[in-house]
């Protein structure tokens, strides 16, 4: 029995590292805390890895029947009642073990990325404190025991997108993002929160391990409780789904994640390509059970969310011009190919392809996103400005960021024998399988996503030189560095053997590349990039005209289909001025106005009456001689009539 | 001598020693060793009680002494503690020591001051020991008091106005506490008549009766407890109130109100709680959206966080009116947690307008480039007001939540959905106060210039920041202790279902 009481240390020595840096960062030179952070992570990342292989390939995590889920930590945080108990934990199954690897590699990239992008900014040391409590955040999240757990560091990661998007918080367009992407998630949250409440009432525990057992689950004795027409199950699991989906940033809750790019690039690479928005993704896997056998209904609608986003930042992704919104634009279609592909998946065996298939597109997504976030904020430190229209022929300034960009992008399009080729390819099986309509909606998707991200390439590289203000140099080599770690990861981590890794039932299977599905997968994907080729390579009028021509479309696309406007509209107009402002009016104009008129009233009352105690003794005399006639009178009318 | 008896005999020495001191260095150091030694004393109850509880002692009440006060009446100078009473006794001591602290640089009549403030929270600690319903009303007039002058003299604004009102609604809210008081007297089972709160539970009411009492017993506190629509003096209140007093008020005195409410409405009326708990419970569902919403359209830091106190102090009753030990205990911590968090936040406001001489959120701008520390410590306040995991929000909330989901039926459902659902909107306002007032671009040059905290403002508010933080990382200890108190109360209200 191999031992993996280490595995605590994962997320604890960020926690340590945030405590430190945050409390005492600012004694510290700035590289020293980078370095700190960088160390920390460092280690986090040998120990994740040490997890994986002892767990994965050493026979660590292999049990009698499939992969086992092994806790080698927790204790009891808060426990309501005998049985309903918060615990905190380290959970060690086979999603978990990969996300550690994700999140691992990423950060520590980012980690030593930003030693040279953050150089010379202000809060050097914050920022590190920062990524350290992101980093632990996200590591609790992932080996969660129990769904309250999760709920836990869910929000506290979104705390820590909130700090770091905001991190460069005298501008005011990162205070109001920031905002944006923390309310819209809390929003989501609150589903979120309602559905492990609705959970726990029915089946008593927030347990992973039990509420994900496929044939003792007590989640199935409440399938017979319906609520208005809908098993209470379903209605559970679609209220946890709104909490993955506002994390995932999935239609209709994506909006904030646009508008996050104001943060830090190295933190965009991060929390908002590789890691954090796929938290969603990671919530509906780990939950996969419930919702394949007691909630399908539900398990059909993230397959239809995942698709309609993914067609539909797609199409966004197009227009735009900022190269950071481009690429979140195309992590929100991303993602939504995982959520699709968690949609349509089955149970045991070949059937869980979409499963695996959506673990793998993670890890791959999370390596080349992760390589293009970083390489776009190569050229950016280059450059200056975030805008594709100031750049052009890149390619001969920054020969590393334009290699590593480029294999990237042909990662991303599905170019044969890289990463993404591989696991969109099994996406895409899996689609077929489900529904011929999902399966033509990715197929479209991925000849968007080719020509989006070749135009974004030939736009930068490419095209016409501008004139900069200095001539842009290549980034130092602790930026360039982490840029061919993951130019690497992004060629190769397709031939890892994911089906013999992750499937739903735990248990390793056999898929073979499925030729009649992966041909015209890269001829539309070579299609996209041929487009691209034309009419970006050099520089060209062409692409305006055709923008003019489609008019209307094109601005309402440019514009991400006024969904903002929309938000805007009910926040600002109905929330604020019809709800709060009213509530304000009312409790000052008619609550407290009430209680002023009592004591009003009371003053008023007494203003009048006070005049009777007036001291004159005239006065009482008489009123005294009328009370004395006027009993004497009662007493005579009662005793006569008696 | 019982240790209780220190929670009194410590803040009247010193009183004797404010009135004795000399200089304002004096008046200040004996505050502030005073309030250290209560806090002391407090940390004791707390460790005797753990350590009782841990011999066996499983009597409602420890540390119990009683002594014939006014024999025709039957009335007694009875104490003792359970769990809850020494939890809320530990607050008081914290809050009041960070309020001495936040005190230090008062402008005039210093002396005064102090006598007040220390004589208010006299009032509090008896109380909060007082198992003599009739002691109980004496105490919670003796902190009442006080707390008239203190906003009339070292208010701001429209301080006798403010005054006045709080004042009246508080004694409006003891009128009816004395019929209360005064049906639970004559009203006993059996004949008996006395004020001895477990004699009382003992001999249970006519259900007849209970339902005449209850509202009053329940409206009497719940007005302390900023019940909605009777919360209206909170918002005045506190903005006039000076900080060390909006400090101890919103922190502890509001809590009386929730502590009366199960201590005395429903541990001695069952029956008529759970008759009459809907209508409370519309009441304070609205109040927690009604108060979060109301907050976000405020401009003044302090009604901000008046119209915050009325959402959170409706989840505290909400809770208790759930009527299980889980949300019983939940409303329990968020009465401690709303304690340390908002007399964080009064602290804050004011030491923040010490410096810019307003309070108005939009005059302000980018406190955290020119006072980061106390910027840093709002931003922590806030975090912990919207319910951040690892600050004492998070945990005691959600421990009122899973309590109001064990009950089923639909009407307690759609209550917590909408109590629930005041998290994002809290989130709304806690934010908006956060990026118009710390972040942003520095408004103001005047404002370049100001000096980040001293050392009593650190001691104040990192004092209370550990102990938020304390409450949010490891809440089971509370969590249990409270439970553990809850069972009697518990036990009536089940049995009257």
């Amino acid at each position: 029995m191999i031992s993996f009481d280490y595995t605590l240390l994962i997320p604890v020595l960020p926690l340590l590292m945030f405590l430190t840096l945050g409390i005492g960062g600012h004694r510290l030179k700035p590289l020293m805390a980078g370095l700190l952070g960088s160390a920390a992570m460092g280690v986090v990342t040998v120990l994740s890895y040490l997890t994986a292989i002892q767990y994965f390939f050493v026979g660590g995590g292999m049990g009698a029947d499939g992969y086992v889920a092994l806790i080698p930590f927790q204790f009891t945080w808060l426990a309501f009642t005998d049985t309903l108990r918060i615990t905190l934990g380290v959970m060690l199954d086979p999603i978990s073990v990969m996300m550690l690897v994700v999140i691992s590699t990423v950060s520590l990239m980012v980690h030593i990325y930003s030693l040279g992008y953050m150089k010379g900014e202000k809060g050097f040391q914050r920022f590190y404190a920062f990524l350290s409590l992101f980093s632990f955040s996200m590591l609790g999240l992932v080996l969660a025991t129990n769904i309250f757990q999760m709920y836990i560091f869910w929000e506290l990661v979104g705390v820590s997108s909130f700090l770091l998007i905001g991190f460069y918080y005298r501008k005011p367009s990162a205070i109001a993002a920031s905002k944006k992407a923390f309310i819209v998630t809390r929003f989501a949250d609150f589903g979120f929160l309602l559905g492990i409440l609705i959970l726990s009432y029915y089946t008593g525990t927030f347990d992973f391990g039990i509420l994900t057992q496929p044939e003792t689950s007590p989640v199935a004795s409440m399938a017979g409780v319906s609520f208005m027409g809908l098993s209470v199950v379903s209605w559970a699991m679609v209220l946890v789904f709104m909490g993955g989906a506002g994390k995932s940033a999935m239609f209709p809750l994506h909006i904030w994640l646009p508008d996050a790019m104001e943060g830090p690039t190295p933190v965009s690479a991060l929390i908002h390509a590789a890691t954090m928005v796929v938290a969603g993704v990671y919530l509906v896997a780990r939950l996969f059970v419930v919702y394949h056998f007691w909630a399908a209904d539900i398990q059909e609608v993230i397959a239809w969310v995942g698709a309609f986003t993914s067609l539909f930042a797609a199409v966004i992704a197009i227009t735009q011009h900022d190269i950071k919104r481009v690429l979140a634009f195309s992590t929100l279609s991303q993602i939504g190919y995982m959520m699709l592909a968690l949609g349509v998946s089955g149970y045991g065996g070949a059937e869980g392809t979409g499963y695996m298939a959506a673990m793998f597109h993670l890890f791959t997504h999370a390596m080349f996103k992760a390589l293009l976030f970083l390489g776009a904020g190569s050229v950016i430190h280059a450059v200056h400005s975030n805008l594709m229209t100031e750049m052009g022929g890149l390619r001969k300034y920054m020969p590393v960021t334009h290699i590593t960009f480029l294999i990237a992008c042909l990662t991303i399009s599905g170019v044969p024998f890289l990463s993404g080729f591989f696991s969109k390819d099994e996406i895409l099986v899996a689609a077929f399988e489900h529904s011929k309509v999902l399966f033509a909606i990715e197929f479209l998707v991925a000849g968007l996503t080719a020509f989006y991200m070749f135009r974004l390439y030939f736009n930068v590289f490419w095209g016409q030189e501008r004139h900069y203000h200095h001539t842009p140099h290549e980034s130092p080599w602790v930026m360039t560095v982490p840029l061919m770690v993951l130019a690497f990861a992004s060629v190769f981590s397709g031939y890892l053997p994911f089906t013999h890794l992750v499937s739903p039932d735990r248990l390793p299977f056999e898929v073979h590349l499925h030729w009649g599905i992966a041909i015209p997968s890269v001829l539309i994907g070579l299609a996209g990039i041929g487009l691209a080729w034309v009419l970006y390579k050099r520089p060209s009028r062409v692409p305006d005209r055709m923008a003019a021509a489609m008019g209307g479309f094109y601005t309402t696309v440019y514009h991400k289909f006024y969904i903002d406007e929309v938000y805007l509209f009910v926040t600002r107009r109905v929330l604020f001025n019809l709800v709060s402002r009213p509530i304000s009016w009312f409790d000052r104009h008619v609550v407290d106005a009430f209680m002023n008129a009592l004591a009003n009233v009371t003053n008023g009352v007494s203003d009048r009456i006070k005049g009777l105690q007036s001291g004159q003794l005239q006065m009482y005399a008489a009123t005294f001689a009328a009370g004395v006639i006027g009993l004497v009178l009662l007493a005579l009318y009662y005793l006569g009539s008696a | 001598m019982n240790i209780l008896h220190f929670l009194i005999i410590i803040p009247v020495l010193t009183l004797a020693g404010v009135l004795t001191s000399r200089s304002l260095k004096g008046v200040r150091w004996v505050s502030a060793v005073g309030m250290f030694a209560q806090l002391l004393v407090a940390i004791a109850v707390m460790v005797t009680y753990m350590g009782l509880r841990k011999g066996g002692d499983s009597a409602e009440m420890v540390l119990m002494e009683s002594h014939t006060w006014f024999a025709s009446l039957n009335i007694h100078y009875t104490i003792g503690v359970d769990g809850i009473s020494s939890a809320m006794i530990l607050l008081t001591a914290i809050v009041m020591f960070a309020g001495v602290f936040a005190s230090w640089e008062l402008e005039y009549l210093q002396k005064e001051f102090f006598v007040s403030l220390i004589l208010l929270v006299t009032g509090v600690y008896g109380f909060f020991i007082s198992l003599d319903l009739f002691t109980m009303f004496l105490y919670y007039e003796l902190a009442v008091i006080p707390m008239y002058l203190l906003i009339g003299i070292w208010g701001t604004g429209p301080k006798e106005y403010s005054a006045m009102k709080l004042t009246l609604m508080l004694m409006g809210g003891s009128a009816l506490l004395i019929v209360a008081l005064f049906g639970i007297f004559y009203g006993a089972a059996d004949g008996v008549h006395t004020f001895n709160l477990l004699e009382l539970g003992q001999h249970p009411m006519p259900v007849e009766m209970q339902r005449f009492i209850f509202p009053f017993a329940f409206l009497g506190f719940g007005v302390l407890g900023a019940l909605f629509p009777f919360h209206t003096w909170s918002p005045d209140g506190h903005a006039s109130a000076p900080t060390a007093v909006s400090m101890l008020h919103a922190g502890v005195l509001m809590k009386l109100g929730g502590f009366g409410i199960f201590r005395v409405a429903m541990y001695l009326m069952p029956q008529a709680a759970q008759e009459q708990a809907w209508i409370f419970i519309i009441l304070t569902s609205i109040s927690v959206v009604y108060g979060a919403f109301g907050a976000i359209w405020q401009k003044d830091l302090k009604f901000i966080n008046a119209y915050s106190s009325v959402s959170h102090c409706g989840l505290v009753i909400f809770g208790l009116l759930m009527m299980n030990r889980t949300a019983m205990d939940g409303a329990i911590l968020q009465m401690i947690s709303h304690g340390l968090m908002t007399a964080l936040f009064f602290a804050l406001i004011g030491m923040i307008y010490s410096r810019t001489h307003t309070r108005q959120i939009h005059e302000m701008g980018g406190l955290m480039q020119v006072i980061p520390f106390l910027a840093v410590v709002y931003m922590i306040a806030g975090f912990a007001s919207l319910g951040l995991p690892g600050l004492s929000g998070f945990a005691a909330e959600m421990t009122i939540f899973v309590g109001a989901f064990q009950h089923g039926d639909l009407f307690h459902r759609v209550a917590t959905i909408m109590a629930i659902s005041a998290i994002v909107v809290t989130a709304v306002y806690i934010l908006r106060v956060v990026g118009i007032l710390l972040l942003g671009p520095v408004k103001n040059d005047h404002f370049l210039h100001l000096k980040d905290a001293t050392w009593y403002e650190r001691l104040s508010t990192l004092t209370l920041v550990v102990a938020v933080a304390g409450v949010g990382l490891y809440p089971q200890w509370l969590y249990r202790l409270i439970y553990d108190s809850l069972g009697p109360v518990a036990e009536k209200l089940l049995a009257a279902l």
